[in-house]
């Protein structure tokens, strides 16, 4: 049962390791072995620096933002209006898009890496209080979380005159209960205020002008704050160095379903491509008993499904969201030749459904109306009519065009990602995204399974007006 | 005696504290008042909403958003099996369906003698380490059937006390800010001017 083929987290090869740099140690969590290993000297570094000199150089790495938007976070910084105070950071760690997982990782393996990350971002960005939000499911990382900032505490990193200057600034730790929606930021907020946790609007409440209490607020993934202090200590020069110039530094992405060596992994970004990832002897060595390769879904459970075809695209936002889909979270599910596709959509449309915080009409009723009919067809009672029927709910969720992938064998091109919506935030389209995905691309599987056939031509799937 | 004990007040005052508004805290009072008593009552709920200053309807509306708050007694040992995509690819219905059988209960069920709760859950973020399981938020890895089988035995023998604890329990650790080291919570509006370190010149 706990018997790894390999420690989760595992990092093989020499490549830069910009997050996971601890991972080898069994006690990377102390705060030992973190001053052993640099720990704290980035603070301490822009400190000696004026705020905006830090800010500066954050902007000039592009730390593109791990959640799953990829902004880059010293822009997002930049957008709290001037002058209005106080200003608040608000930390992600509320991690459950279907397949990722690398910010439970950094969290329980080295997390004073995630407090001096947030000192930093609060330090550049005139950030008055922290709020570090770990998702309620994940005991251990709380523990090491709270563990960590008692230390801290303790040593006068965190709090009051940090270091003995004039920085001062409270990480508060907090933790949710049990809600994918709330990972979405205004939706975060919303339950750190103490209420449901159902995402607001946008416009008016983008965070960085009206967040937490209607202060200007930056909410950042603990991913993207955990390269901070790597960055501040080599500098932007080092760090832009690795990667691609839109897409520098590294990534850590999980790779899960039928692969010979499942796991996370720090892969340098923009240049890597799915094929060496999924391939690759230092990664996942291939397809499980050497079976085919049938589909995978690239960035988390709502991203559009990827074929074979699309095995040569590198981690690199402006090539993969033209392709059809998006790199989302870092999150690669794996499907090789005796996957039953139907049966997998049906897991997402469920999760998504399941989730729906209900504010949004499509989405409430939408979701749940997917689940039911994609249900009847994977039990084999459903009929041809609800192929249709499917395509009708999704496409009221989401007007248009909705994007999938190229595929040779039936002739499709791409429709570039992202899609139009009727729902406030994404967990309405991701309810469809796997039977769009599946429908298009397996629509002889969904048809093997339905009475009473009709025969849709494969250019109306998903193009409906 | 379902109320917040004096000792957990005091923890709960504390928890507070930190938050520029206090309904902020409710979600973690919550946490503690189902470390308290396994699940929440409705006492429970008055209670917080008092020290909070909102109402218990508030509060109800709150906790019911929350699939870890739990309104009825549940098993000592509340079993989560993942079932989303990951763990569905490998072979993560079929371990529920071993589950339930050992257990004799279905998903959703309590045993009778009050020790397991099973349940199905959402991916909980370890999906290259499918099919994974929580007891009480304690991972499990890669569980194969036989494993499943053991881990039963071993909580019912009471030989995973020390790492296991009862439902409602999560981080063994709080935080604690100690009162000389914490900058203290304040109220936007008290708020009135910038950090004093955004002043173009270097902190330290
Ligand atoms: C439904 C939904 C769920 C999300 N879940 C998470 C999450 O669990 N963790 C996360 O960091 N971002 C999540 N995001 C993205 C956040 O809204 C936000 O963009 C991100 O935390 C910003 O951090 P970054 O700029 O550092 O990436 C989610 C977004 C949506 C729409
Ligand atoms: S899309 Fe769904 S989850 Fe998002 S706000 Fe609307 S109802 Fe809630
Ligand atoms: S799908 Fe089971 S842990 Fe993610």
């Amino acid at each position: 049962m706990s018997s790894y083929p390999h420690a989760p987290g595992f990092v093989a090869g020499d490549r830069p390791k910009v997050v996971t740099s601890r991972f080898e140690y069994t006690d990377s969590f102390t705060i030992e072995r973190y001053l052993a290993t640099d720990g704290y000297a980035a603070i301490r570094k822009a400190l000696s620096k004026p705020a905006a000199d830090v800010h500066e150089e954050v902007k000039g790495a592009t730390v593109l933002g791990r959640g799953g938007a990829g902004f880059p976070a010293g822009t997002k910084w930049g957008l709290t209006p001037q002058q209005v105070w106080p200003r608040y950071l608000v930390v992600n760690g509320d991690e459950s898009e279907p397949g990722t997982y690398k910010d439970r990782l950094l969290m329980e393996r080295d997390p004073h890496q995630l407090i001096e990350g947030c000192l930093i971002a609060c330090y550049a960005a005139g950030l008055s209080q922290c709020f570090l939000y770990i998702r309620g499911e994940m005991a251990l990382a709380q523990e090491r979380v709270a563990t960590a900032l008692n230390e801290a505490y303790a040593a006068g990193y965190v709090g009051k005159n940090i270091l003995g200057s004039k920085f001062s600034v409270d990480i508060v730790l907090h933790w949710g209960a049990g809600a994918y929606v709330v990972g979405e930021e205004t939706a975060l907020i919303e339950s750190l205020e103490g209420n449901r946790g159902m995402p607001r609007l946008k416009p008016p409440f983008f965070p960085a002008a009206n967040g937490l209490y209607g202060q200007p607020t930056i909410v950042n993934n603990v991913e993207t704050l955990a390269n901070l202090p790597w960055l501040i200590r080599n500098g932007v020069e080092a760090y832009t160095a690795i990667g691609t110039k839109t897409s520098p530094g590294t990534r850590m992405v999980a790779v899960s379903g039928h692969v010979k060596r499942p796991g996370v992994y720090e892969i340098i970004n923009g240049t890597t491509t799915f094929r060496d990832l999924l391939y690759g002897e230092e990664f996942c060595g291939g397809i499980r008993n050497g079976n085919k390769l049938k589909a995978f879904v690239p960035g988390g459970g709502s991203a559009p499904w990827f074929t074979p075809d699309q095995l040569d695209l590198p981690f690199e936002a402006s090539q993969v969201g033209p392709a059809g889909s998006m790199l989302g979270s870092g999150a690669i599910m794996v499907m090789d030749e005796t996957t039953d596709i139907p049966a997998a959509a049906l897991t997402l449309t469920h999760f998504y459904a399941h989730e729906s915080c209900g504010k949004c009409t499509p989405c409430r009723e939408g979701g749940t109306w997917l689940e039911r009919i994609l249900t009847r067809v994977v039990n084999g009672t459903g009929t041809d009519a609800d192929l249709q029927q499917l395509i009708e709910v999704g496409t009221s969720i989401c007007p248009g065009d909705f994007p999938h992938a190229s595929n040779d064998a039936l002739g499709l091109s791409a429709v570039p990602f992202p899609y139009k919506m009727t729902t406030i935030c994404f967990v309405g389209p991701s309810a469809y995204a796997p039977i769009h995905s599946a429908l298009t691309l397996f629509r002889s599987e969904f048809e093997a399974r339905v009475t009473k056939r009709i025969t849709i031509p494969v250019t109306a799937v998903g193009a409906t007006s | 005696m379902s109320r917040l004990t004096d000792a957990n007040v005091v923890i709960a005052k504390e928890i507070i504290g930190r938050y520029p508004r206090p309904k902020s805290a409710l979600v973690p009072l919550l946490h503690l008042s189902q470390e308290q008593n396994g699940y929440i009552t409705r006492e429970a709920m008055v209670h917080l909403g008092e020290l909070v200053g909102v109402t218990s309807a508030e509060v109800y509306g709150t906790a019911t958003f929350y699939e870890m708050f739990r309104f009825e007694p549940v098993g000592k040992y509340l079993i989560n099996m993942c079932g989303t995509m990951s763990c569905a690819l490998m072979g993560a219905a079929e371990l529920m369906h071993h589950a339930e059988h050992k257990l004799g209960i279905k998903a959703g069920g309590t045993t009778a003698d009050g020790m397991f709760t099973l349940a199905h859950a959402e991916c909980q973020a370890a999906c290259t380490e499918a099919p994974t399981l929580q007891v009480n938020y304690r991972y499990r890895f890669r569980v194969t059937p036989t494993d499943f089988d053991n881990l039963v035995d071993d909580l019912r023998a009471g030989k995973l006390a020390d790492e296991i604890p009862a439902h409602g329990v999560l981080a063994k650790v709080r935080q604690r800010i100690p009162a000389d080291k914490g900058v203290g919570a304040v109220a936007p509006e008290d708020v009135t001017e910038g950090p004093a370190w955004l002043d173009g010149k270097p902190a330290l």
